[in-house]
């Protein structure tokens, strides 16, 4: 696969390459030394318009870990701050000789507008609210290993998944959503209408206002980070409101089915969707995920930037 | 200097049916001096081949954005002027969301001055209903008429204050004046990218209700039926708008309504691929809505397809999809996408390119106008059959913003005649 850019575009066999392929990975990384050649004399630039330092770090670790060199291009200090262009940017890095960008942007689409510009490999690290690609499949890759599941289609067959918040303004959701109904797994959603997407009926998925209705027969509970600007634009009263109707807390937390387990893409809002410290939580997957994260996008950069020279 | 059109068969709105009547036309000075059976011996300066063709009034464009003054970089008001004449049209109301906007009698002049400079077709101002289209005060309507205006608009903002258009529509009324809106409600659209429906949903994009056209339809037809004075509907979009001003013309309010060719051919799924060139305002909408739109046209409902030509230079819409301008350009491809898309009689497709707009732009004095001795030389010559591919790098618009690059279309402009003058031949044009 030439680009990672949406759940979409993987597609199914795809998702379950990179699965499994991030098994292989986290086998590397629970070795003393836990490096490979796989990647020498290549070169990731993360290009981040927008910061996340846990997610670069994340790549940037995966990147070194298959012995690629890595360059990090952040905003803050570049020359978008002097009003260079995307496209400039994009072709003034690429002509340094790039293999593969791993791209972060606050508009959707961008990983989609640089293919103009770039021959290099594009990685989606987060467009807006659309996709974010590696999160889903670090998401399934904890799921998978915290239920002792084989990576395969319709893997997850027989998992309830809720969702809980802001799914609208949500490029985790969106990707999870269509990377855990791609496996199999019976997805709900829950937060109010106006966190919810205008029209989410493609995805067909069941959507409810009411957490303790499903609380008690979800394998999973996905619980969103709810941002505080989202009280100026009036689509919650106040978080208090939001917590009180959609927060994991203690009396919630004993309700959920024995063997289920709590995820959250972090960073967590402590008082706002998680009033709860995951370590009081029966079964959290919080830490996993950090750790799958690092697997799972050596598992992609390997499936961009390597396959081709495997299959020939 | 006479001009001898050879060949044609003339459709204009005596035609009963769309075969019309094979003529030579016969031009001297800006005026038609003969329509003569072809075959006969006619003498004339210069000779336009107009066999296979349809010879029409020329056509007119309720709705184009030629960026000058103030945006030259994407659109002059020569080659917005170009782009006109090789689409046939022989006027074009040009927007007045220009920098400055046309809210006083100097741009007003200016925009006019130009187009006859360039001389490829009339450019006919449109003026602000608000100073500086901002919605607060009323622009000088009586001053901007003194300077040959009829049509006013603050196109690319709707006018949100309910109170501010019935004042509008009641002083503007009174000097015969139509005022056309932009319709949107813009608390319902802030920072809107495309259609909100399934495909917003899946993109991540914040949606464009369709309601938020739809309500000031609603309310501008309300405001018709309150103040008697005339309301033309720029660009509609969506299936119920459709069906309001079905139901307002029925009661015989005056109301009038124009629709793109983007919003007939092109939907929200366009968008998938991230593309810039697909963001428009009002969006790509659904089947439904082309569907609606369709019936629209052909019912008359729809008075008019403008093309709402909105240049913007590469680098303006090579941003992220969110950040990018909304807008494409319509004037080379109008004709090309109506025939090819639209199940209408040819007739009707020439009636809303050419004197339906006319007569709402105030212009039925000089375009539109029966093909007939001693009539102005406003005339079109197409070839309704001729197959041929849209290429952006063709297009004589400064920019290249079509969303139809690569798309093989049904029906071309071989000609176009101004002021009695050929300014596009066989599809190019001559100045």
């Amino acid at each position: 696969m030439k680009h990672v850019r949406s759940i979409d575009e993987l597609g199914v066999d795809g998702i379950v390459r990179v699965l499994k392929v991030a098994e292989h990975m986290a086998e590397v990384n629970r070795r003393p030394v836990p490096k490979v050649p796989a990647l020498v004399g290549k070169t990731v630039v993360s290009l981040f318009f927008e910061d996340s330092t846990r997610t670069r770090i994340s790549f940037e670790t995966a990147a070194r870990r298959l012995s690629a060199d890595t360059m990090t291009f952040s905003v803050s200090t570049s020359s978008v701050n002097k009003g260079e262009s995307l496209r400039d940017t994009v072709e003034t890095v690429s002509a340094m000789g790039v293999a593969a960008f791993v791209v972060r942007h606050k508009s959707s689409g961008v990983p989609w507008q640089m293919e103009n510009w770039t021959d290099a490999s594009i990685v989606n690290a987060g467009d807006g609210w659309h996709q974010h690609p590696t999160q889903a499949l670090l998401d399934c890759h904890s799921i998978t290993g915290a239920f002792g599941i084989e990576p395969a289609p319709q893997c997850l067959r027989g998992l309830a998944i809720t969702i809980v918040g802001d799914v609208r303004h949500s490029r985790v959701a969106r990707s999870d959503i269509e990377a855990f109904t791609a496996l199999g797994a019976t997805v709900r959603l829950v937060g109010p209408r106006t966190l919810m997407p205008p029209d989410a009926s493609p995805w067909g998925v069941e959507i409810t206002d009411d957490l303790d209705s499903v609380i008690g027969d979800s394998d999973v509970l996905y619980m969103l980070r709810m941002q505080r600007e989202r009280m100026n634009e009036a689509l919650v009263p106040h978080l208090g409101e939001y917590s009180t109707r959609f927060g994991l807390d203690a009396v919630r937390a004993a309700r959920m089915k024995d063997g289920a387990v709590v995820m959250h893409p972090g960073p967590m809002n402590r008082g706002v969707e998680m009033m709860i410290d995951p370590s009081e939580l029966p079964r959290s997957l919080v830490t996993n995920q950090v750790a799958s994260g690092v697997s799972v996008r050596m598992a992609v950069l390997f499936d961009v930037l390597g396959g081709q020279e495997v299959a020939s | 200097m006479s001009l001898l059109i050879r060949g044609g068969r003339i459709i204009d709105s005596t035609s009963t049916d769309d075969q019309g009547r094979t003529a030579d036309v016969l031009i001297d000075g800006d005026r038609i001096v003969q329509v003569v059976e072809t075959g006969r011996e006619v003498r004339a300066d210069e000779v336009l081949d107009a066999t296979g063709c349809v010879v029409s009034p020329g056509f007119v464009d309720l709705h184009v954005h030629l960026r000058e003054p103030g945006r030259e970089e994407s659109e002059t008001i020569e080659t917005g002027s170009r782009a006109a004449a090789r689409g046939g049209f022989t006027a074009v109301v040009a927007m007045p969301n220009t920098e400055p906007p046309h809210d006083s009698r100097v741009v007003v002049d200016f925009v006019r001055d130009q187009g006859r400079r360039a001389g490829l077709c009339e450019v006919v101002p449109a003026g602000c209903i608000t100073v500086g289209r901002a919605g607060q005060m009323l622009a000088p309507f009586a001053e901007l008429c003194e300077a040959g205006v009829r049509f006013f608009t603050d196109d690319g903002n709707g006018v949100q204050d309910a109170q501010l258009m019935r004042r509008a529509l009641e002083y503007a009324g009174q000097l015969g004046l139509t005022l056309a809106q932009h319709c949107e409600v813009s608390s319902l659209t802030h920072g809107a990218v495309m259609h909100e429906g399934a495909c917003c949903s899946r993109l991540g994009l914040p949606g464009w209700p369709s309601l938020a056209e739809e309500l000031m339809v609603h309310r501008d037809i309300e405001l018709c039926r309150l103040t008697g004075s005339p309301v033309h509907f720029l660009h509609l979009s969506t299936a119920r708008s459709v069906d309001m001003v079905r139901a307002a013309k029925a009661e015989g309010l005056p109301i009038t309504a124009e629709a793109a060719p983007h919003h007939f051919t092109l939907t929200d799924e366009a968008l998938s691929g991230f593309d810039p060139a697909f963001k428009v305002n009002p969006p790509l909408r659904t089947p439904a809505d082309i569907a609606a739109l369709k019936s629209g046209l052909a019912d008359g409902t729809i008075d008019a397809i403008a093309t709402d030509h909105a240049p913007h230079a590469p680098h303006l819409k090579e941003q992220p999809l969110d950040q990018a301008p909304p807008g494409m350009l319509g004037l080379e491809t109008a004709l090309a996408l109506a025939l090819t898309e639209l199940a209408m009689p040819l007739r009707d497709v020439v009636a809303a390119l050419s004197w339906k707009p006319a007569a709402i732009a105030h212009l039925a004095d000089r375009h539109g106008r029966p093909v007939a001795a001693g009539e102005p030389a406003n005339l079109t010559v197409f070839d309704p059959t001729a197959t041929w591919t849209i290429d952006r790098g063709q297009l004589a618009s400064r920019s290249r913003n079509t969303p139809y690059h690569g798309r093989t279309v049904r029906g071309r402009v071989q000609h176009t005649v101004f002021g009695g003058r050929a300014v596009v031949v066989d599809g190019t044009a001559t100045r």
